[in-house]
């Protein structure tokens, strides 16, 4: 079992979501995040005062799947989140131990 | 443990609960308790009207279509409070959202009743020195549903004190800007209290109480120039130096956490301020349209400076410069509204707008936390508008007024300076002594564990966003 760990640019992450769906995959989790990288901040300008803003919001998926999935994953994953400009996001990916599914206490494969 | 093993641990039954609202014994006994008031209430109230039918036959001097205007008026003067609440809100942080509101909709609440209580009296009651008025008028006593010759002559009494009510309300939740995200509310409402009776009170019998030195001399000051924003601006100007400024101003960014809630609230702001400025004609006729074209072409006007100006130093306009302007625009006209030309209505809205966005920036090299910019905007833009009036009034616009500087007279000029010093002046210092003596006896501001936190948790146990 693996997790990928997706930081992408907010609005693609519905496109990823339709895509994974189209090939089974059940489930994923998203949060609203903040960061920075490459592509660095922008001013913002409020009467007299300007403040940089440093950190850009991106969304951050993760998935939970078994291991011949993962390569599918990411092929969507780079087909949709990849404009070509900086700021397009990462992707990681981490071996996971075990996983429970709450409501049936089943284990493994059988959890996700 | 196995899968079997974890199958077998039972479920929180407490989750599966659907939130079924029970209402226990207590609370019904309360509820029904509460009705009965409101029917004995309601009961009493209409035994009165009965007896009190005889008194309010119509006076024949009263004027329907100008009762109905002032009485609009009022209303839409009403809503600029929480207009002003919403502007405010929109640009403090998301922990002070609600304190801040808090601060401007309670002085409906005070106002309303410090106003009917003697605040009415004093600033409008019979005149004492040409300082203050007396209390003979406390309570509404001699104010009545007919006509007053001196201030409503065409309106009831009690229509004319509740449109001016709407004012006193107004006015010092202005100057909550200011202090926004610092003050104590238990030290807010005190200050509340003493700034209606000792700064707006005398400042509103001098502009246009019968008597009051300001009028006497000729000063003009048609919807509040003069008593609300330059009363509110040097007021602001003066709590924000007593109260320092805010933990981590200029080290940490503060910017607005909803510019939508400042939108919303300016465009309030805007419908309000025709009643403000129209309704201060007290009469439905040329006078009152009049001064809702110059209000409205100052905003405007106030719209495009403000914009224009944000181009050419920084090459783009912004929202709340655009917001900003309107109000600047509509500030400046309050003092002229009912004096001057549109075409002089555009120049005050334009200059405004321009003066108004450089005003802003005086905080920063003079190093004080006029939070929301209540100096910058109401005290600059009231300043330039009851100064304005002394160069562009016209008695052909009307003959209650005077010739300014324009149509050929220096007089007016002169006295719009006196009356303008004169009200910074005694707003500035009463409201600095009024905080220095407020502050001997309660702490003024929260602490600074407190201003972490904000506002809202730690003056009022609520919280704005459940995000």
């Amino acid at each position: 079992m693996k997790k990928i760990e997706a930081i992408v640019r907010p609005y693609v992450v519905e496109i990823i979501k339709n895509k994974l769906d189209s090939i089974g995959i059940g489930g994923m989790t998203v949060s609203n995040v903040e960061g920075f990288g490459n592509q660095g901040g922008h001013t913002e300008v409020y009467r007299d005062s300007e403040m940089c803003v440093s950190f850009v919001p991106k969304s951050k998926i993760e998935i939970v799947l078994n291991d011949e999935k993962v390569d599918d994953v990411v092929k969507i994953i780079l087909e949709n989140a990849r404009s070509g400009q900086i700021g397009d996001g990462k992707i990681f990916i981490i071996p996971i131990e075990n996983a429970i599914k709450i409501r049936t206490g089943e284990t493994g494969k059988d959890a996700i | 443990m196995s899968t079997e093993e974890l199958a077998q641990i039972p479920s929180n039954t407490t989750l599966q609960r659907d939130g079924d609202v029970q209402i226990s014994k207590k609370a019904r006994m309360w509820i029904a308790a509460v009705l009965l008031i409101l029917a004995v209430a309601a009961g009493s109230i209409i035994s009165v009207r009965e007896t009190l039918g005889e008194f309010t036959e119509q006076s024949p001097l009263i004027n329907s279509a100008d009762t109905g205007f002032v009485f609009i008026s009022a209303c839409l003067v009403m809503l600029m409070t929480p207009g002003l609440a919403l502007f405010y809100g929109g640009m403090v942080r998301k922990k002070n959202v609600l304190g801040t509101m808090m601060q401007s909709f309670v002085a409906l609440g005070i106002a309303s009743f410090i106003w009917v209580a003697y605040g009415y009296s004093l600033a409008f009651g019979p005149d004492v020195n040409h300082l203050i008025g007396n209390l003979d008028w406390a309570m509404l006593q001699n104010v009545t549903l007919s006509p007053n010759p001196s201030y409503s002559r065409t309106i009831p009494h009690q229509l004319f004190m509740i449109f001016q009510m709407m004012f006193a309300c107004l006015t010092p939740a202005l100057i909550t800007g200011a202090f926004a995200g610092r003050f104590k509310f238990k030290a807010y409402i005190m200050f509340l209290i003493l700034w209606l009776t000792f700064v707006y009170c005398p400042l509103a019998h001098w502009v246009w109480g019968d008597g009051g030195w300001i009028k006497n001399l000729g000063g003009l000051d048609f919807a509040g120039g003069l008593v609300v924003h330059i009363g509110s601006g040097a007021a602001a100007l003066a709590s924000c130096l007593v109260l320092g400024k805010r933990t981590g101003y200029k080290k940490e960014a503060m910017p607005p956490h909803n510019l939508t809630l400042t939108f919303i609230g300016a465009c309030l702001l805007w419908f309000g301020w025709f009643g403000f400025n129209a309704g201060s004609a007290l009469s439905a006729g040329s006078l009152a349209i009049s001064a809702f074209v110059t209000t409205q072409v100052a905003a405007g006007m106030g719209i495009i400076a403000w914009c224009l100006t944000e181009w050419a130093n920084r090459g783009k306009s912004t929202v709340l410069g655009a917001l900003s302007g309107a109000i600047a625009g509509l500030v400046a006209v309050t003092p002229a509204a009912g004096f001057v030309t549109p075409t002089a209505a555009m120049v005050i809205g334009f200059l405004a707008g321009s003066i108004c966005y450089f005003a802003v920036s005086l905080k920063s090299k003079f190093d004080y936390d006029d939070s929301l910019d209540v100096v910058g905007i109401h005290g600059v833009g009231g300043i330039l508008g009851s100064l304005l009036v002394g160069v562009f009034a016209t008695v052909l616009i009307n003959p209650d007024g005077a010739n300014g500087l324009i149509h050929g007279s220096w007089h007016l000029l002169w006295v719009q300076i006196i009356s303008t010093a004169a009200s910074i002046v005694f707003s500035f210092c009463g409201t600095w002594l009024i905080l220095k003596i407020l502050g001997r006896c309660t702490e003024l501001r929260i602490t600074e564990k407190q201003e972490m936190k904000g506002l809202d948790i730690t003056q009022h146990s609520e919280n704005c966003y459940r995000l």
